[in-house]
């Protein structure tokens, strides 16, 4: 009697947890199957007959499918540099111990990101390259770069150096045991890496505000001037905070193991 | 084969170029640039040439009480935020440091605010904080309370746009600290036990400093992003009602890209990355004293 009250108890606790959570994210996705008149409502209604003109909005009048693809082919371009840049830059920070290396890298981390901003909107300017993919994808790259640095230094750390000595051993040049021998090993971190990078870009909002324009408008900033028209459609917007949230989540629930040991990582690494 | 070998003798050097070339290009520079920009009275409004004037953009930006009020605010938002959050996470953390059916699925679920993408987030809560048809002032009509102007009141404005943040990275700090508890040793709880410590005492005297280096890790993140944020707050007020919301990074993000004034700007950029800089250097000492 007594456990099965401590039970319950502890079920009440964690949905009082879990429901704020997730209900704010839930209202947005029945919003974005209501009507103008059904979101307008007030009290707000939880019962409605769905409808698909939102996404159709969306698609059709909006040209999100465009945006949508802007938005896929920054972030796949911009994750995959990172990952190039920073896989070997980590695994020489982590096997010649170059700290001062590392925590160049990690400033950016902690860089506001107009501090950044303003110097490239200038140098872009003057060099043509404001709405251009090169600009916009190398600014996601400042974002990719760290992170992919972070994890990588500290999963390169734990493959026994041992390994790295018979190969060598064996003739194998530095880059072959790197390619062949160290990266498989450290696997899950490279997604963990990857995963995060490509949801960090296509989050990303400040950086693509400034330098992208017309042609190479991302998702988060077409949502953006969704909202500047004088009424608002809600449902319309709110459709598109699908559109945009989805993948994000969707992601993430598949990579879920590697998204939440790359945003702890800090925590038990100390 | 040449240069096979070439890349095998200097992988040190040669490894790690890349990402160096490509850090001192895109960070390195250009923040050297903000220091020459705010060394100048550069304006872009005037299409005059910047010319080189000293300090003066500093003094103009330390004169402006526009730039004090954005600093209080910025530190006001951070201290609100991360102080809800830390204590509603480790809260949160403790609840779920157990084995129970449907933990995978709870985690899961936690993670989902902080991959939602912030800006279609604030433009979403702009509809729950809407007065008329948004869901805060339905609940609060619901239990009595009168609705409030969340977004265009001066005074509701920043706790408004704190809690948005709440909501969205209080799941950071409680995976942070379950992650810290998960890697806790048991010994020190049985003899504790042993001694008859009670539930509190064991909390406050073992669990408490065993997590808090966790804890103070994710306070430090998330510290450092909340002293930056800048998605949440352009998407929902602009910094508005009357600048009641604008913190440093809007503040500058205006003087930049609305008023072109860039000597200003670059100068009050220099400020904000002080603040963050200084302000992660004294959570690391702390860190470190607590030894980690």
């Amino acid at each position: 009697m007594k456990t099965i009250a401590r039970k319950l108890l502890f079920a009440l606790l964690v949905l009082l947890i879990v429901l704020p959570v997730i209900f704010p994210l839930l209202w947005i996705l029945m919003s974005s199957f209501k009507t103008q008149v059904d979101i307008t409502a007030s009290p707000p209604r939880w019962l409605f007959e769905p409808t698909l003109r939102n996404f159709e909005k969306v698609f059709r009048e909006q040209n999100f499918l465009k945006f949508f693809m802007n938005s896929t082919i920054v972030g796949v371009t911009a994750t995959l540099l990172s990952l190039a840049l920073g896989l070997p830059a980590a695994w020489s920070i982590a096997r010649f111990k170059q700290t001062k290396l590392n925590l160049l890298i990690l400033v950016a981390r902690i860089m506001p990101g107009i501090a950044l901003l303003l110097p490239w909107f200038l140098i872009f300017s003057r060099l043509g390259l404001i709405d251009s993919y090169a600009a916009l994808i190398m600014s996601h790259i400042v974002i990719g770069l760290p992170l992919v640095v972070w994890i990588m230094s500290s999963f390169f750390e734990q493959v026994p150096l041992e390994i790295e000595e018979s190969a060598r051993v064996d003739g194998a040049t530095r880059q072959r045991t790197f390619v062949e021998i160290v990266l498989p090993i450290s696997s899950p971190g490279v997604v963990t890496a990857t995963t995060l990078s490509f949801l960090f870009s296509w989050n990303n909002f400040m950086f693509s505000q400034v330098l992208s324009m017309e042609r190479t408008r991302t998702l988060p900033i077409a949502i953006y001037n969704f909202v500047s028209y004088a009424e608002i459609d809600w449902g319309a917007v709110m459709a598109a905070a699908v559109v945009i949230i989805a993948p994000a989540i969707v992601l993430t629930m598949f990579f879920q193991k590697y998204v939440i040991r790359g945003l702890t990582m800090g925590a038990v690494k100390g | 084969m040449l240069d096979g070998k070439l890349l095998d003798r200097h992988a040190r050097i040669l490894f790690p170029l890349p990402a160096v070339v490509f850090t001192l290009a895109l960070l390195v520079f250009p923040v050297a640039y903000t220091v020459w920009v705010s060394l100048t009275n550069w304006n872009l409004t005037t299409g005059l040439p910047p010319r080189f004037v000293g300090l003066k953009s500093y003094a103009a930006v330390v004169q402006d009480p526009r730039f004090w009020s954005a600093f209080v605010r910025t530190l006001y938002f951070t201290g609100m935020a991360v102080a809800a959050e830390t204590v509603l996470g480790v809260i949160w953390a403790l609840v779920l440091n157990r084995n129970f059916a449907g933990k995978g699925i709870v985690k899961t679920l936690l993670l989902l605010p902080l991959v939602a993408t912030p800006v279609a987030i604030g433009i979403s809560w702009t509809l729950f904080y809407e007065p008329t048809i948004g869901l805060a002032n339905w609940g609060l009509r619901a239990i009595g309370l009168q609705g409030l102007n969340w977004l265009t009141d001066r005074g509701v404005v920043l706790p408004a746009l704190a809690l948005i943040d709440l909501w969205q990275w209080t799941p950071l700090i409680a995976l942070i600290t379950l992650a810290g508890l998960a890697g806790l040793s048991l010994e020190p709880y049985e003899s504790a036990r042993v001694d008859g410590a009670n539930g509190w005492q064991i909390f406050w005297h073992i669990t408490l400093p065993m997590v808090a280096p966790a804890v103070l890790t994710g306070v430090l993140l998330r510290s450092i992003d909340a002293l930056k944020t800048f998605d949440i707050i352009y998407s929902t007020t602009l910094g508005g009602p009357s600048f009641a919301s604008e913190t440093l990074n809007i503040y500058s993000y205006n003087l930049s890209f609305n008023y072109f004034r860039l000597g200003q700007a670059a100068a009050s950029l220099i400020f904000l990355f002080a603040l963050v800089l200084s302000f992660s250097a004294v959570v690391s000492r702390l860190r470190r004293r607590l030894g980690v």
